[in-house]
């Protein structure tokens, strides 16, 4: 959907190479860490597993510019703290409901599309 | 050199469906009168911008001037999401401070739609708050969601503590003239609401208002001339940043930082840099107003203030020491539960909570012998403030 942040398998981030930093979404230009220098940053494939820093749901339909399916199904979002980098990254959960899930429980990255068809990173049960 | 408060006003919140400048003007009308300063003799004029009513909004200081009528009062306007009414007061006090005017007046105030707040709308994907609604549907509960959930499996808040917030809260509220809610809950209601992103129900997450709030501003030299005695004084005014690495997840972010080194919290941030302007600690507190955009937000909190330690936030509130007649009264105004938010007004309501409180002028909801507050917020794109405010 956003070119550049996910390619059907993994979440991609850039990594700053002076200090080597990562950060999602990726981020060009200078480093975010206020005490380094960088200002090259390369993109990097992301750890497609993490585990569950918390979760909640959405019983009602977001709103615009959310599309939502019809009839409506709780939008179930998940922020997973990624095994590797240790960021903490949201995103809709495939598969499971809130009832599934628990803190520090591990998941694993998936492809998912919007009801109005683009694709996304989604959180799903570890394969 | 000290910066007092010498009058507080608002418009009642609600649903009213005014124009913002209605609740603006009568919230800066009721201040002025409340300070014994006419208009004309304002010297500054600050106003916390509303992003939701058009361009008018985004000229808010010159709004409120035009509204009260042109008088030639140096004017400013700034927006800061949630802390927009706390820097709008702390652009008024540097001015005093420096000596560049003796009084000033701080508008906020807001005019919001009904249900979830929304994005500035268009096509916008280089926009994070507008994505975060496109690719995941996440609201602003659903962020507050997730950290009730992490309260939940961290320090074993459970749903009938949140309850118990609001139940509180309520209570506060019914004895506030200005809030919207007005009638005491009870924590069966609350349990039987609506989930709207769970764990949290529809009684557990503040609404959107409408509403206004001023605040008077004066150097110590103004209001002793105009015969005020033993004014409210501002102690501190903090509006730090959030500090690298940011490692909660904040809205409206896809992501933190990563844990490169140990780094303070925002919220605790904001409240060290507070205490530390204003030479005190939160031991010497009377009472805290904190910005309960849900109930489970309030006990965080509470700890990030330094209230009470990390995770024994429950504890004070089921003792009652965070109710009205407690030994720390959180939001004796009844909160934003009581509230709602009116985003550009809300951080100035809070002053004037502040202010009343510490004149013993808050009436049924006085919090007894108060001596010092502070007045907490937190917003979108890393924004937040703390006031702290003395007799």
């Amino acid at each position: 959907m956003i070119p550049g942040w996910f390619d059907g398998t993994h979440l991609l981030g850039t990594r700053c190479t002076s200090c080597q930093a990562v950060f999602f979404p990726p981020h060009h230009g200078f480093c975010r860490d206020p005490r380094c220098e960088g200002e090259e940053l390369v993109e990097e494939r992301l750890s497609r597993r993490g585990t569950v820093w918390s979760y909640t749901n959405a019983c009602y339909p977001p709103p615009a510019p959310f599309v939502s399916a019809e009839p409506y199904v709780p939008v179930t979002l998940a922020a997973v703290e990624l095994e590797r980098e240790r960021i903490v990254v949201l995103g809709q959960v495939k598969g499971l409901a809130v009832e599934d899930l628990r803190v520090g429980m591990e998941l694993e990255l998936t492809e998912g599309t919007l009801a109005d068809g683009p694709s996304v990173w989604m959180w799903g049960p570890p394969r | 050199m000290s910066v007092v408060v010498i009058g507080a006003g608002m418009h009642p919140w609600g649903k009213q469906g005014r124009p913002f400048q209605e609740y603006g003007v009568a919230a800066a009308r009721a201040a002025l009168a409340d300070a014994g300063v006419a208009w004309s003799d304002v010297q500054f004029v600050v106003g916390a911008d509303t992003i939701r009513n058009g361009y008018p909004g985004f000229v808010a200081g010159a709004t409120y001037a035009r509204a009260l009528g042109w008088s030639g009062a140096r004017v400013a306007s700034c927006y800061a999401a949630c802390a927009s009414g706390a820097q709008a007061v702390d652009l008024a006090r540097a001015r005093i401070l420096a000596g560049l005017c003796d009084v000033a007046l701080v508008v906020g105030a807001d005019s919001t739609p009904k249900g979830f707040f929304t994005p500035v709308g268009g096509d916008r994907p280089d926009d994070p708050d507008w994505l975060r609604f496109r690719l995941l549907g996440a609201t602003n509960p659903a962020y507050f969601a997730l950290y009730a959930r992490r309260r939940m499996a961290l320090y074993g808040s459970t749903p009938a503590d949140f309850a118990a917030v609001k139940v509180k809260n309520a209570l506060a509220g019914a004895l506030n003239p200005n809030a919207r809610y007005r009638t005491p809950v009870t924590a069966e209601q609350v349990l039987a609401s609506p989930m709207v992103a769970d764990p949290l129900r529809l009684m557990d997450i503040c609404a959107t208002s409408d509403g206004g709030a001023a605040v008077v501003l004066a150097s110590a030299a103004y209001a002793r001339r105009l015969g005020v005695r033993s004014p409210v004084t501002l102690a501190a005014i903090s509006t730090v940043t959030p500090t690298y690495p940011k490692t909660v997840l904040d809205l409206p972010d896809f992501a933190t930082d990563p844990p490169v080194r140990e780094s303070v919290p925002f919220r605790t941030a904001l409240a060290l840099a507070a205490y530390e302007e204003a030479g005190l600690g939160p031991e010497e507190l009377s009472f805290a107003e904190v910005y309960d955009l849900s109930t489970a937000l309030e006990l965080d909190w509470m700890e990030d203030l330094g209230l009470c330690a990390t995770g024994e936030a429950d504890k004070l509130l089921r003792a009652g020491d965070t109710a009205l007649g407690g030994r720390i009264p959180v939001n004796p105004s009844g909160g934003l539960a009581s509230f709602g938010e009116a985003i550009p007004a809300q951080a100035i309501a809070q002053v004037c909570e502040l202010t009343w409180q510490l004149r013993g002028e808050a009436g049924a909801r006085q919090v007894e012998g108060a001596l010092a507050a502070i007045a907490v917020n937190q917003g979108l794109f890393g924004h937040g403030s703390a006031i702290v405010a003395v007799r």
